[in-house]
């Protein structure tokens, strides 16, 4: 492993980062670039990386090293990065608070709690699954029932097999990975089930995971019941009609000793909450700026922790804004002032940032509430007076949308507030 | 008389944005026309799915003396789809000493399918 302990650790930083996967990392390197002289990016596994490091497929990178990379290769790749441009890297180590004077409160068994002075943080620290108990399953609590991606961290880290005959609920990306992974080793997959009527994760996962496999997929379809006393011994699953409601009749029972649950990720934000940041109750991370300030000056936030990607290149973007805007204000620079309130319409769940400048060129991510095949993004004012549309073909809840925004595109715009609709063509 | 077409369909796993492939063919199978792609690189697939689909494989094989028990590894080029299990089922009781370098060859062309297996994560001695 590459090895990640600073020599010793300083008690002044000009940046110091919470959470050491793609965003915190990519975000320490921004800052370095920008000009920041101590840079502090601080970790809680045994080595930094982030979630990445369990996921060892393939498909990372295209857009941000112009290679495809495994999770694994795309880790390395930017805590090397990151080392090689001076950052300090502490993992083992909790970041407990960020105190209003920007103080940040560590845990580590190295140094105990101690309290380090930065001049900007970074708030990166990823997000974490969905639990079973978030959608309450009846039946009784035997081994054998766990998330996808704990599954995934069991085989690819400790390389133990959760189980030999799988059943999966929820057809997010992790699941169907880990579908494939499961196959690969030789474990048998029974099914994978999706209470909506169209898959969660990529088109390629459904292509390459389940159909290369002939991996049964079953749309608008759940698990009602987990039968089994000690060890699971077979879920009942049923349909759902068209509000979502399971048709019991209609239910049949799928012998397996291992139900993963698949059902999507929520930032983990614990941090921001203690910090009292203002947190969008769509995305459940902290509301940022087009600079990823987020409500408190000096405290900048990106990667998952901000919203759930399913591209770590667009975290890498991300992190690589958030990091020279923190840098540049541990330097004294404040971000420029926006002028445009941004807000979700139509078929938008939610977008990021939440506002915006007319002056300068921006990426907005938003992601649509459900799938739609000819479309068009719609920019418009409260009044109704400036439109703009961008035609896009189809779009999907698993799918982020990047949106280009810039001056050219705003310049008959006169409000301070834009709403995004995807609507029909 | 107009040879007859058929059209078989794909849908792109070259990126995410998942592209949806229409490979029109001719007698015995002689491809005439590609269409739905967005770059290079999903015409390139769109061909090679419908003559010879191949696959990269991701998985890990044992470490002995590393700091983690498994160490990361995938082929370093595509192979015969039809051949992924069998691979993964060759490389299954692989152990390999720690140190690894990332891109270190861990197994020469196992069962002559034309790719290494090379390592993915640098792993030192644990
Ligand atoms: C199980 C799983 C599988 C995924 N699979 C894919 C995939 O196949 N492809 C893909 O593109 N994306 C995948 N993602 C999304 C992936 O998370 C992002 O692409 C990217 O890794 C997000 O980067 P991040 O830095 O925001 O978060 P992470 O990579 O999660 O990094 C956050 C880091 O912060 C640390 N941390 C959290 N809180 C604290 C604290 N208080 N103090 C110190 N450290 C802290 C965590 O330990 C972690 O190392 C997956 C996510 C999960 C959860
Ligand atoms: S055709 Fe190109 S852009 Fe479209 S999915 Fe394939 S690789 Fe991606």
């Amino acid at each position: 492993m590459i090895s990640s302990k600073p020599a010793h650790l300083q008690g002044v930083y000009d940046v110091v980062v919470a959470g050491g996967g793609p965003a915190g990392l990519g975000a320490a390197l921004a800052a370095r670039e920008a000009g920041a002289e101590r840079v502090l990016v601080v970790d809680r596994e045994k080595e930094a990386g982030g979630i990445l490091l369990q996921c060892i497929h393939a498909g990372f990178g295209l857009h941000h090293f112009k290679e495809e990379l495994t999770g694994p290769e795309y880790a390395g790749r930017v805590l090397r990065e990151a080392l090689e441009h001076g950052v300090d890297v502490l993992s083992d180590a909790y970041a407990l608070d960020v105190l209003p004077d920007k103080r940040i409160k560590l845990m580590s068994a190295e140094h105990g709690v101690t309290l380090i002075e930065a001049r900007a943080a970074v708030l990166s620290m990823g997000a974490r699954e969905r639990t079973r108990a978030a959608i309450r399953i009846p039946g009784a609590r035997p081994a054998g029932v766990l998330t996808a991606g704990f599954a995934q961290r069991l085989v690819n880290l400790q390389g133990c097999l959760p189980g030999r005959r799988v059943a999966i609920l929820g057809s997010g990306d992790i699941g169907l990975i880990m579908a494939r992974r499961l196959t690969l080793e030789g474990v048998e997959v029974v099914g994978v089930f999706e209470l909506m009527p169209y898959a969660n994760g990529l088109n390629r996962n459904i292509v390459q995971c389940l159909r290369d496999f002939d991996i049964p997929l079953h749309l608008s379809t759940t698990v009602v019941q987990v039968h089994g006393r000690e060890r699971v011994e077979k879920v009942t699953v049923a349909p759902v009609d068209d509000h979502l409601k399971p048709v019991l009749s209609k239910a049949w029972d799928v012998p397996c000793d291992t139900l993963l649950v698949s059902i999507g990720l929520i930032p983990e934000n614990e941090l921001s909450r203690q910090m009292n940041l203002r947190l969008d109750p769509v995305t459940n991370g902290p509301v940022v700026n087009s600079a990823m300030e987020t409500s408190r000056d000096g405290v900048f936030a990106c990667g998952n922790v901000v919203h759930i990607h399913d591209l770590v290149d667009f975290v890498s973007a991300e992190a690589g804004l958030a990091g020279r805007w923190a840098g540049l204000a541990a330097q004294g620079r404040r971000p420029p002032e926006d002028n445009v309130r941004l807000s979700a319409g139509e078929n938008v769940g939610y977008c990021v940032p939440h506002s915006l400048s007319t002056e300068r060129e921006h990426t907005v991510y938003l992601r649509v509430r459900k799938p739609m095949e000819q479309s068009v993004i719609r920019l418009s004012s409260s009044d109704g007076r400036f439109t703009v549309d961008k035609k896009v073909r189809y779009v999907f809840p698993a799918e982020m949308i990047n949106l280009k925004v810039g001056p050219r595109m705003l310049q008959n715009f006169h409000g301070d507030a834009l709403r995004i609709d995807v609507l029909p063509r | 008389m107009t040879p007859s077409i058929s059209t078989a369909n794909y849908l792109c796993i070259g990126c995410p944005l998942g592209c949806r492939l229409e490979v029109d063919t001719a007698e015995e199978d002689r491809i005439v026309e590609i269409r739905g792609f967005s770059c290079k690189r999903g015409k390139e697939y769109a061909a090679q799915e419908h003559i010879d689909p191949r696959r990269n494989v991701a998985l890990t094989v044992g470490l002995r003396g590393g700091a983690l028990p498994r160490l990361p590894v995938k082929t370093s080029a595509a192979v015969p789809k039809a051949r992924v299990l069998a691979l993964c089922a060759a490389l299954r009781d692989l152990v390999i000493d720690a140190p690894v370098r990332v891109g270190q060859v861990v197994a020469v062309n196992p069962l002559g399918l034309g790719a290494d297996i090379v390592a993915t994560r640098e792993m030192g001695v644990g």
